[in-house]
């Protein structure tokens, strides 16, 4: 089997998480839910992230930082994903995003 | 050109690329809350697994610990704000469902039609002896910035983060006057300060 | 450069069974010393094996609706999780599989332990075991961080986070010289990731035994022994991160290491049994105000000691 097509076997797998995670991330109406999609995404970022630098470029360490920056990201996002979820439950005792919809600028 | 992946780590790659998808569509299938996060944790572990295959042990192994404690902490919030966190009165929680279907599954198809038509320049490529020292010098040397950034973005959620999620002030602590002997904490904490 | 792992030693399932083996090992000898403390030295071999014998003919009780998925996964993890904590501790000079980030390979499974520990309390859908599992993951924040700086100070002292490059580090002078807050975080993050000891708190009396509370038959030997053998396999990889692994005078190396790891399970028994249990509520203030200070201190006066080339 060639590198390529391994390559783009493993894109594809990442192509798919983050298709999941966009559904979830769109289609869930609790944030909680809503920050799982999101994570289902940086997932596949990092998988292609993975991929890219094994099989592209591993004389070079940039995907590897990239993964690095990715997983930052994920722990920002939930660490201010459950801010803003206990905030807005502590202010309506709800935790679903349509009702923040008056939150509109 | 053949690749340097023997068959035994292309065969658990693919196996664990078909785990991490089923797990993520699981996610959002299960009733149990439980079972959607772990769900989630499961999708990350298979993506650690492809990470440890493709030689990069030290972020597939970051991967695995921190995704775990993640989700460790994911699962308390999912069973303190849901209404259904066991599953055991099932219910539909989604909206325009239909439509982000089709966002998710067009941005799979775009996604899949450049990864299969790109002519991807994939040719000998040198690899280097040890992955993790290689990204240690990278972020503590070529790529300090960005580890810098890192940090500070970090310091800055974790500061964010507490003002949001906490109602308390330091005169709740310690009264109008803020001369409290002892602060008045809904949890003493250890060090009876 | 890594010298040979045990799995190209031995080939790669003599190696596991290996490994295996010596997790048992570790555990029943765990729980003999932990026998022998509590209760003196009659039959302290027997009675574990006895034990496991009786719990894997015990019949299974259940509780109503569990989450029988979950409930199960979280038992098995635990013991699965102690052995793959095992696979990167030097056994006889080599690990069963070596990579270039072995202590944070450590660390993992010891994270993992969270999901499985919380899995175990909640699956039995019932009130006690949730609340162990809860307490489980208030201690959990407390110990993570300075357990994670106590391990990566012996890395950078070795400049490797590889195990065997941390013993061979050593060979001049033992680690825990240098940075006995490490050893002695370590030593206490073990056995709260084993949730023993003085921090028995998500397993304790006073809710009905916790996560272990609606256990039976091979679940609970299962969970009972992953501890065991996570208590044996963190007293091995003590010895071999900061007490200098084989080396020693005379006797040969993997004697020595063995000696070690003795050493240091009847420490941790005879110390932590003789310690009252603490409140979970009350260890994450310590954690974050005094132990992580503590060990970042320590990392940082072991930084220094790099630079001047002490370890060199």
């Amino acid at each position: 089997m060639t590198a390529e097509l391994v390559l783009q076997i493993v894109l594809t797998v990442a192509a798919g998480l983050i298709g999941v995670g966009l559904f979830g991330a769109l289609s869930q109406q609790t944030i909680v839910m809503v920050m799982m999609g999101l994570e289902l995404v940086l997932n596949g970022v990092l998988l292609a992230g993975g991929a890219a630098w094994y099989f592209l470029a591993p004389e070079l360490p940039d995907a590897q930082v990239l993964v690095v920056v990715a997983l930052v990201v994920m722990a920002v996002e939930m660490a201010m994903g459950f801010a803003v979820t206990v905030a807005f439950y502590r202010a309506r005792q709800l935790d679903m995003i349509d009702m923040a919809s008056d939150l509109r600028g | 050109m053949l690749s340097d992946l023997s068959g035994w780590a292309i065969t658990a790659v693919a196996i664990l690329g078909v785990l991490s998808v089923a797990a993520g569509v699981a996610v959002f299938v299960v009733d149990s809350m439980a079972r959607a996060t772990f769900a989630l944790l499961a999708s990350f572990l298979a993506v650690a697994g492809i990470l440890l295959a493709l030689d990069l042990v030290y972020l597939a192994v970051v991967t695995a610990l921190m995704m775990t404690i993640e989700m460790a902490i994911m699962a308390v919030f999912m069973i303190m704000f849901m209404m259904n966190p066991a599953g055991l009165m099932p219910m539909t929680m989604v909206h325009n469902a239909k439509g982000s279907a089709a966002v998710g599954a067009g941005v799979f198809v775009l996604l899949a039609v450049g990864i299969w038509t790109i002519d991807w320049p994939t040719m000998n490529p040198v690899r280097p002896d040890d992955s993790t020292r290689q990204l240690g010098e990278a972020i503590m040397g070529s790529h300090m910035l960005v580890m810098l950034v890192i940090g500070i973005g970090l310091f800055a959620t974790i500061l964010a983060g507490t003002v949001l999620a906490t109602a308390r002030g330091r005169y709740d602590r310690l009264g109008p006057g803020l001369d409290a002997e002892h602060p008045d904490d809904p949890v003493p904490g250890g060090l009876r300060r | 450069m890594p010298e040979q792992t045990l799995a190209e030693a031995w080939g790669l399932v003599p190696a596991v069974l290996g490994i295996v083996a010596v997790g048992v090992v570790l555990g029943v000898v765990v729980a003999a010393v932990d026998r022998v403390v509590v209760f003196g030295a009659s039959g302290a071999v027997v009675e574990p094996i006895r034990s496991s014998a009786r719990l894997l003919a015990e019949q299974r009780r259940t509780t109503l609706a569990p989450d029988r998925l979950l409930w199960r996964i979280g038992c098995v993890a635990v013991p699965t999780l102690a052995l793959l904590s095992l696979a990167v501790v030097p056994v006889a000079g080599r690990t069963l599989w070596s990579t270039s980030a072995d202590l944070v390979w450590f660390n993992a499974m010891e994270a993992l332990l969270w999901a499985a520990v919380w899995l175990v309390g909640w699956g039995p859908n019932a009130v006690h075991a949730l609340t162990g599992g809860y307490r489980f993951l208030a201690q959990g924040l407390a110990y993570e961080l300075p357990l994670m700086f106590a391990l990566i100070t012996a890395g950078l002292a070795a400049g490797s986070l590889r195990t065997t490059d941390v013993v061979a580090a050593q060979e001049a002078l033992w680690l825990v010289v240098t940075m006995p807050v490490a050893f002695v975080v370590f030593v206490a993050g073990a056995a709260a990731f084993a949730f023993w000891g003085p921090f028995a708190a998500p397993a304790e009396a006073d809710i009905a035994g916790g996560v272990t509370s609606e256990l039976s038959g091979v679940d609970r030997l299962l969970v009972e022994a992953g501890r065991a053998v996570f208590l044996g396999a963190s007293a091995a990889m003590a010895a071999a991160l900061f007490l200098g692994g084989d080396s020693g005078p005379w006797l040969p190396g993997p004697l020595w290491h063995l000696l070690k790891t003795l050493a240091v399970v009847a420490a941790l028994v005879w110390v932590g049994r003789r310690m009252p249990v603490l409140r979970p509520d009350r260890t994450v203030e310590v954690g974050w105000m005094v132990l992580v200070p503590l060990t970042l201190l320590q990392a940082l006066v072991v930084a220094v000691l790099v630079l001047t080339g002490f370890y060199a």
